[in-house]
């Protein structure tokens, strides 16, 4: 095997699996980039490949690693590292240009393993790196005496020809949903929002910048203090942890009083749960899924791909004023072992006022006056964390103020319940839409007062009004700890982000989002009508064929159409200056016959003719031939003249 | 039954006959399949697509269809790599048997494009498994590209190439591309040399052989060297000069002749006859001798030199060789 063959490969592995390097453990990493020097030095010093005895030692080796650290040899990840180690390993065994070719098919699955977990714009642009990479190797394996040069040219041509091919594929293949099978556990991450809130898991999320998602509003935009988007709705409380509990899915809830509707358009980054977001109250929905009696919106599946759905909320709205007795007494539930003080304190507050209105009043007020402080990094709390937190440390996150505002509801007899979902958002002057990061992830209160049904209280507005105002930077006082996004970052830097962003929800949108729906809203657009999946396999088999078709018209052209012999054309030229002179070509003469029978006649031609002559032969029957002899021949021969001035007269 | 498929496909295929001059290589010429390889890869695509289509992989899509299509151009690639060649075969110099024939052939590329990795060979027993040493080279650009194909010669007469595959599988290895090559160009294959028999001298039949003691006296002049003659005759000073290798040419009286006839052979079989008949010819135009040759059928008279030992030894090649032998 070729050394520098060899080379290809081992950079093409690197290639493929570097970007793995992030998630896998490190011993697989350094177990790669171990073999992949090893067989380089082999390859370098000529010496012979390991014995296979020890091969298969490493091999044990590795699979006991896996099932060591992964504990188990199924899903997704043990099989990219499997796939990763196989190439490894493959690499030492490289004796025939077969095993070669394994390698690379191995690493073009092995590029494909890298989507699950990043389908960016830079991924993309990585792939068509790593595959020139690839190609080149492939050209070196099938013609070993190449040249570097020509073997990148061949690897571009074929990669650029395969482009807008590529392309059409993309637009014309009939997108079936998937999945085909069930997928392993571990398919998809999982990132967002839980179904249990406890103290610490929402300032955890606000570290975050990764987007949640994004929203396109139709016409008009709420203000900010409205930009409420539900989540998961939590009922039940052990003390310190709250739980959603059992969700009724048969009930529907009863809006009653909508006003103030607004339009818009989300675009949910995949969380692997059920729940989608909607600002307060929905009613419309673009996509199927279920309104809970607590409104949340829940679908059959869990959001494991971007998901698009267009709804409509209104902002002004009276929510399940007539609530079910068993709704209200698990609005009620309390644990009555925690937290005496609070409880007593509630109990005070019950005791002054029987409006139920009243007591969500006094609370506010009271969270407002008591000099609470708003802040990521609160201290932690202990067994009675509500008493400690209300009465002693004072300080805490949206997730505590929540949670402690709802268990003085409950234990001052006001049903409640917390609700967690996202807050605000960024505007994106670039795309004309807001992003919702991880960052703006928020926890509420709602109570239900007879005649108005179930109210939303924001008792962290009570603290921190800019939190629900400007957000999360403008409500902290030191935000050093904040993601850099939720941050003030300079202007410019923020316009490149937002630039950078909204071209990257066009490639979420048109590139990753590419379903069964937007190519049928896509290919409508173009002008097909009436559209089958049949129609559209038979549309990209044109389009296909009659695209090969084209490169293969332009790529054969050159080579049948017959070139004019520009040198022989360039040398008839000269000969017929001659006739012309009355000293035509006998047809049996050659160049050099002819130039030197000239040449006797007529002397002052003899230097340049005889030259022309002999570099005509040269370059007809000479066999090899050089562009730049031809083209400095047709000059000459195109300048001749059978007349030259003499020097003296011109 | 494939095996009856493939007898038809080869006799469509091979219906054209032996030609002559030049070739060129136009679409009917060539011909264009997957090779197993291919096959492997398009395999692999439909798990990919499979992967894609199941983990909703957009990039995924991308690559895989990125690869397919390049599958597909590397076609039109290794099709465009043969794709109006002109072929011409050029002479092959006469050996002996169990020496090495050299046909040369030209590819003439008159092309803006450089062809990589052609490979010649005799057309083998199946498509799929190529013969293990075909000979492979380039035609680069607006060149004419000569090459010598290898052909061991077994028996003496005529050594053809029969047809020759001439094939590629440049860029990707996904396609097999090929056309037949059929010249009818031959070359001579003369038995091969005994090693060891004496010249028959002084019993030639009819008593005129003699031995031409004079003849290395007389020296005649120099030529130049050409393959077979012997050692001692060559002019080394004059090689030392720098003048290249020439032979010492000596006159021989005429009168002096030597018969080499074929039934003073003392073998028994018609080829081993032949083969002592060789070495005679070989050995007698080294010691400058004037010999004549004679076969059954037809004879040669005396004379000397490359040419007519060229003719002796053709003659004997031929002998008793079936006429319809082109």
């Amino acid at each position: 095997m070729n050394k520098f063959l060899t080379y290809g490969l081992l950079l093409s592995i690197l290639m493929v699996i570097a970007p793995h390097a992030d998630h896998l453990p490190l011993w697989v990493s350094s177990i790669c980039v171990g073999l992949l020097s090893w067989r380089g030095y082999l390859a370098y010093s000529g010496n012979p490949l390991p014995k296979r005895w020890l091969l298969t030692l490493v091999t044990i080796a590795c699979i006991a690693g896996i099932v060591i650290s992964f504990r188990t040899l199924f899903g997704r990840e043990v099989g990219v590292t499997l796939l990763m180690l196989l190439a490894a390993l493959k690499l030492m065994e490289l004796r025939q240009a077969r095993d070669a070719m394994v390698l690379i098919y191995l690493c073009c699955f092995i590029i494909i393993t890298n989507f699950f977990y990043s389908q960016s714009i830079p991924t993309a642009l990585y792939l068509f790196a790593s595959l020139m990479v690839i190609l080149t190797t492939w050209v070196h394996l099938q013609a070993q005496n190449m040249a570097l040069k020509p073997r990148l040219r061949v690897a571009a041509v074929l990669l650029l020809q395969a482009v807008p091919l590529m392309l059409i594929l993309f637009v014309l293949f009939p997108r079936v949903q998937g999945p085909l099978w069930g997928l392993p556990q571990d398919a998809y991450s999982s990132s967002g929002l839980d179904d249990k809130m406890s103290p610490g898991s929402l300032s955890r999320l606000s570290l975050s910048d990764a987007v949640a998602f994004r929203v396109t509003y139709n016409d008009k935009v709420p203000r900010r203090d409205q930009m409420y988007w539900r989540g998961p709705v939590l009922w039940e409380y052990d003390g310190r942890t709250w739980t959603a509990g059992r969700t009724l899915y048969s009930v529907t809830p009863e809006f009653t009083g909508l006003d103030q509707a607004i339009d818009y358009t989300v675009t949910l980054e995949p969380h692997n749960k059920t729940w989608l977001f909607a600002l307060d109250v929905p009613d419309k929905l673009s996509i199927p899924a279920t309104l809970t009696q607590d409104f949340q919106i829940l679908r059959k599946e869990p959001v494991n791909a971007r998901i698009r759905y267009a709804a409509r909320s209104n902002l002004v709205y009276r929510a399940n004023p007539r609530e079910s007795e068993r709704q209200i007494r698990r609005a009620l539930q309390l644990p009555r072992q925690f937290n005496p003080r609070a409880q007593q304190l509630a109990a005070e507050w019950r005791a002054a006022s029987g409006d139920d209105a009243a007591i969500v009043n006094t609370a506010l007020q009271y969270f407002n006056r008591q000099n609470f402080i708003y802040t990521l990094e609160p201290p932690l709390l202990g067994l009675n964390g509500i008493d400690e937190f209300m009465f002693t440390t004072r300080q805490g996150f949206c997730e505590h103020y929540a949670s402690a505002f709802v268990f003085l509801m409950r234990a001052a007899n006001v049903p409640a319940r917390v609700v967690t979902g996202y807050l605000g958002g960024e505007f994106n002057d670039f795309g004309n839409y807001y992003i919702v990061r991880q960052s703006d992830a928020h926890a509420w209160a709602e109570v239900w007062l007879a005649g108005r049904g179930w109210v939303r209280v924001d008792p962290t507005g009570a603290i921190a009004p800019e939190r629900v105002q400007r957000g999360l930077s403008a409500a902290l006082s030191d935000n050093a700890i904040l993601p850099f996004m939720a941050r003030n970052p300079p202007q410019w830097m923020l316009n490149l982000r937002m630039n950078w962003d909204a071209l990257a929800n066009q490639w979420n949108q048109w590139v990753l989002g590419y379903d069964s729906e937007r190519q049928f809203a896509f290919l409508t657009r173009l002008g097909m009508e009436s559209l089958t999946w049949q129609k559209i396999a038979l549309n990209m088999m044109l389009g296909v064929g009659l695209a090969i078709g084209l490169f293969a018209l332009f790529m054969l052209r050159h080579l049948i159409a017959r070139q004019p012999d520009k040198v022989q054309a360039a040398w008839l030229k000269l000969c017929r200056k001659l006739e012309k002179s009355g000293l035509p070509r006998a047809p049996h003469e050659g160049a050099q016959n002819y130039a030197a029978r000239v040449a006797a006649v007529r002397p002052e031609l003899e230097g340049n003719l005889l030259d022309l002559a002999a570099r005509y032969s040269a370059l007809r029957y000479g066999g090899k031939t050089n562009e730049q002899q031809e083209q400095e021949f047709i000059r000459r021969a195109t300048k001749f003249s059978a007349f030259p001035r003499k020097r003296e007269s011109g | 039954m494939f095996a009856s498929f493939k007898q038809k496909f080869r006799d469509w295929a091979f219906k054209r006959t032996a030609e002559t001059g030049t070739v060129t290589l136009t679409q009917r010429r060539i011909f264009i399949i997957p090779t197993r390889q291919g096959f492997t890869l398009c395999f692999v695509l439909v798990l990919m697509l499979l992967g894609d289509i199941n983990y909703n992989l957009s990039l995924g899509y991308v690559l895989t269809f990125l690869l397919t299509m390049m599958a597909v151009m590397s076609m039109l690639h290794a099709f465009r790599n043969l794709a109006h060649l002109e072929i011409r075969p050029g002479r092959a110099e006469p050996v002996f048997c169990g020496e090495t024939a050299q046909f040369m052939l030209h590819f003439n590329n008159r092309s803006r494009l450089s062809r990589f990795q052609l490979c010649l060979v005799q057309t083998g027993a199946s498509f799929w498994s190529t013969t293990p040493n075909p000979l492979a080279f380039d035609a680069p650009a607006r060149q004419d590209t000569g090459v010598a194909l290898s052909i061991p010669a077994t028996r003496r007469g005529w050594l053809q190439t029969g047809r020759l595959t001439l094939y590629t599988e440049f860029p990707l290895g996904l396609f097999y591309a090929w056309s037949y090559l059929h010249f009818d160009t031959r070359c001579l294959v003369y038995p091969r040399p005994l090693d060891d028999a004496p010249l028959p001298l002084g019993d030639a039949p009819d008593g005129s052989g003699k031995r031409s003691v004079a003849g290395d006296e007389d020296f005649a002049g120099l030529r130049k060297y050409v393959a077979g003659d012997a050692l001692p005759r060559v002019d080394w000073k004059a090689y030392a000069r720098e003048r290249g290798l020439q032979v010492k040419q000596f006159s021989t009286p005429v009168g002096e002749e030597l018969w080499l006839d074929f039934s003073a052979a003392p073998d028994r079989t018609e080829e081993d006859k032949l083969a002592r008949m060789t070495r005679w010819v070989l050995d007698a135009e080294a010691r400058g001798l004037r010999y004549g040759l004679r076969l059954p059928d037809n004879e040669l008279p005396c004379n000397y030199g490359i040419a007519h030992r060229d003719e002796c030894l053709r003659r004997i090649a031929l002998f008793n060789l079936p006429q319809d032998n082109p």
